[in-house]
């Protein structure tokens, strides 16, 4: 029984993993073949690099990405606060709509957002790009703060609020001292969670952007239209190491945070 | 403090840009160019039932592939030992964390009539199989891509498991098999309902791996509603009259699945 999950494991893994080692494996290929090895090159690496729509598109997505998560966390920070002292009919309408961008197939929220820009972009003469763009990721980006925050509110003791003030603070100075800091777990994943997304966003992207704003994923897609470009390929490589990387990291701080928080307990 | 007002902000952005959009969906689902009501439009979707038929019809046998593969998957994931279900998780959902796009694009190099698996069939004298540019070739990217999805609600629903339950049925006489079918399995029905709603939506409204793995002679809703917006097909009210249909295909899906109590912190994951 062992042994048969372990081959199993294994196929999966196989599955998962062949797909984008062939991709690894051929971005240091000295031909554009993309099945017979004929040499090793750093080429296509070099190429990646001097080629400007990809660094633009790249600067783009990071920029999008940054501005949008920041700006998505404080309005979803506000808004979960705001949210948790609704009254319960209230609290249920709003949360309802806010779940719209999640369950929603993402094309029907890119088309939305996109009939919307059009209606205003003709009377209000704006362009689509970096603006509609950042408007429509910020937009799907809200809800997963808010989603990731509204828990923290109800872990939390509702009293200690109150303490706070009988012990001398004013409401604002009670805020940043006790609330704050139980709900900042929320708050780091999902600014974390609203970065992710934009960063790998396609479709909302690709209704939202226009012709002359784009993002890496779109400029992807349209290298992805020409037969062969072994570029892709030196960028999955770049990409996946990132990937790798940051989760490595990330396992490491959650482990070690872990077993502070056991020592604690043992404490 | 007015607490509530704080949420002021977040109000107006939720009117402006979740609400109006989806009301002018359904604006100009029924009104034709002049913005007259017109039932035109929704009436013409009915023209491509082939193509809801065929999206549909793949994004369900995906979503059946991704349960096969998912399911004893996490069930030997939560029989390791902590740490290496950790390690073991990260390295199964690694690849979801690359752009989709680039995931999709390593297949097209695979399936293609030069490409790898046809060469290598080659050598041992088989084919070449014309596997690109098939339904195939969309569902097996369907789930290359989901999988995941599918995975990850089900672990989070089984590693919950009380182990002493699975004692408690070997205790009382259960084989591993009737300790399987009848503890394991209704207990995990949540997670597995979770996935198939996770695979199924995305599935069912893709079209980029419907373009880059299926060609251009497997179309699929996603790949209708979008010439309607930017393709050579340009039509706003009959796209918007495809979307507001997809919408209600998948709303009507999830009310299905709600019904069978969903745990809401997995759809965070």
């Amino acid at each position: 029984m062992k042994k048969l999950s372990k081959a199993y494991l294994g196929l999966v893994l196989m599955f998962l993993y062949v797909p984008i080692f062939v991709l690894i494996i051929f971005s240091f290929n000295t031909t554009k073949s993309r099945t017979v090895l004929s040499g090793f090159t750093l080429d296509w690496y070099i190429r990646l690099f001097k080629n400007e729509v990809i660094m633009t598109s790249l600067m783009n997505t990071i920029l999008i990405a940054v501005a949008a998560s920041i700006a998505s966390t404080i309005l979803g920070t506000t808004a979960a606060i705001g949210i948790n002292s609704m009254k319960k009919l209230p609290r249920t309408i709003v949360m309802n709509i806010t779940n719209f961008p999640i369950i929603n197939p993402e094309i029907v929220t890119g088309v939305s957002l996109m009939l919307l820009f059009v209606f205003f972009a003709a009377r209000m003469h704006f362009e689509f790009g970096f603006w509609t763009l950042l408007i429509a990721h910020i937009t799907f980006d809200v809800p997963y703060v808010i989603l990731n925050v509204m828990p923290k509110f109800r872990q939390m003791d509702p009293f200690l609020y109150e303490a706070a003030q009988d012990l001398g603070c004013n409401p604002i100075k009670a805020f940043f001292k006790v609330v704050l800091p139980e709900i900042m777990p929320g708050i780091i994943s999902g600014f974390l969670m609203s970065f992710t997304y934009s960063l790998d966003d396609f479709i909302i992207s690709y209704f939202t952007c226009g012709p002359n704003t784009q993002t890496l994923p779109i400029t992807i897609y349209s290298m992805t239209r020409r037969k062969v470009s072994p570029e892709i390929n030196a960028l999955s490589t770049i990409i996946f190491l990132i990937v790798v990387i940051v989760l490595i990291v990330k396992n490491i701080i959650e482990r070690k945070h872990g077993a502070k928080i056991r020592k604690e307990d043992m404490a | 403090m007015k607490k509530k007002l704080i949420a002021a902000p977040y109000l107006l952005w939720m009117v402006i840009f979740i609400l109006v959009p989806l009301v002018m969906v359904g604006y100009f689902a029924f009104t034709d160019e002049n913005g007259n009501f017109t039932l035109d439009y929704v009436a013409n979707v009915a023209q491509y039932s082939q193509i809801f038929v065929r999206s549909i019809w793949l994004a369900l046998i995906a979503t059946v592939i991704c349960l096969i593969i998912a399911y004893p998957l996490a069930y030997i994931l939560i029989g390791m030992n902590k740490n290496a279900q950790g390690t073991m998780l990260m390295i199964v959902m690694l690849p979801m964390w690359m752009n989709f796009l680039l995931r999709t694009y390593a297949w097209m190099t695979l399936l293609g009539n030069n490409g790898l698996i046809n060469s290598l069939l080659q050598t041992i004298g088989l084919g070449p199989y014309k596997m690109l540019n098939t339904e195939g070739a969309v569902v097996l990217g369907m789930v290359y891509n989901y999988l995941p999805f599918m995975i990850l609600p089900l672990y989070s629903v089984m590693v919950k498991i009380d182990k002493s339950v699975l004692e408690a049925a070997a205790d009382l006489g259960c084989n591993p098999r009737k300790t399987m079918l009848r503890v394991v399995f209704p207990l995990s029905l949540p997670g597995v309902f979770s996935g198939i709603t996770m695979v199924f939506v995305p599935a069912i409204s893709t079209f980029i791996i419907s373009r880059m793995l299926g060609g251009g002679g497997n179309l699929l809703i996603g790949d209708l509603i979008e010439m309607q917006f930017l393709g050579t097909a340009y039509n706003v009210n009959l796209g918007a009259a495809i979307s507001l249909v997809l919408m209600v295909i998948v709303l009507l899906m999830m009310t299905i699945m709600n019904q069978f109590d969903v745990d809401d912190d997995v759809i965070l994951m």
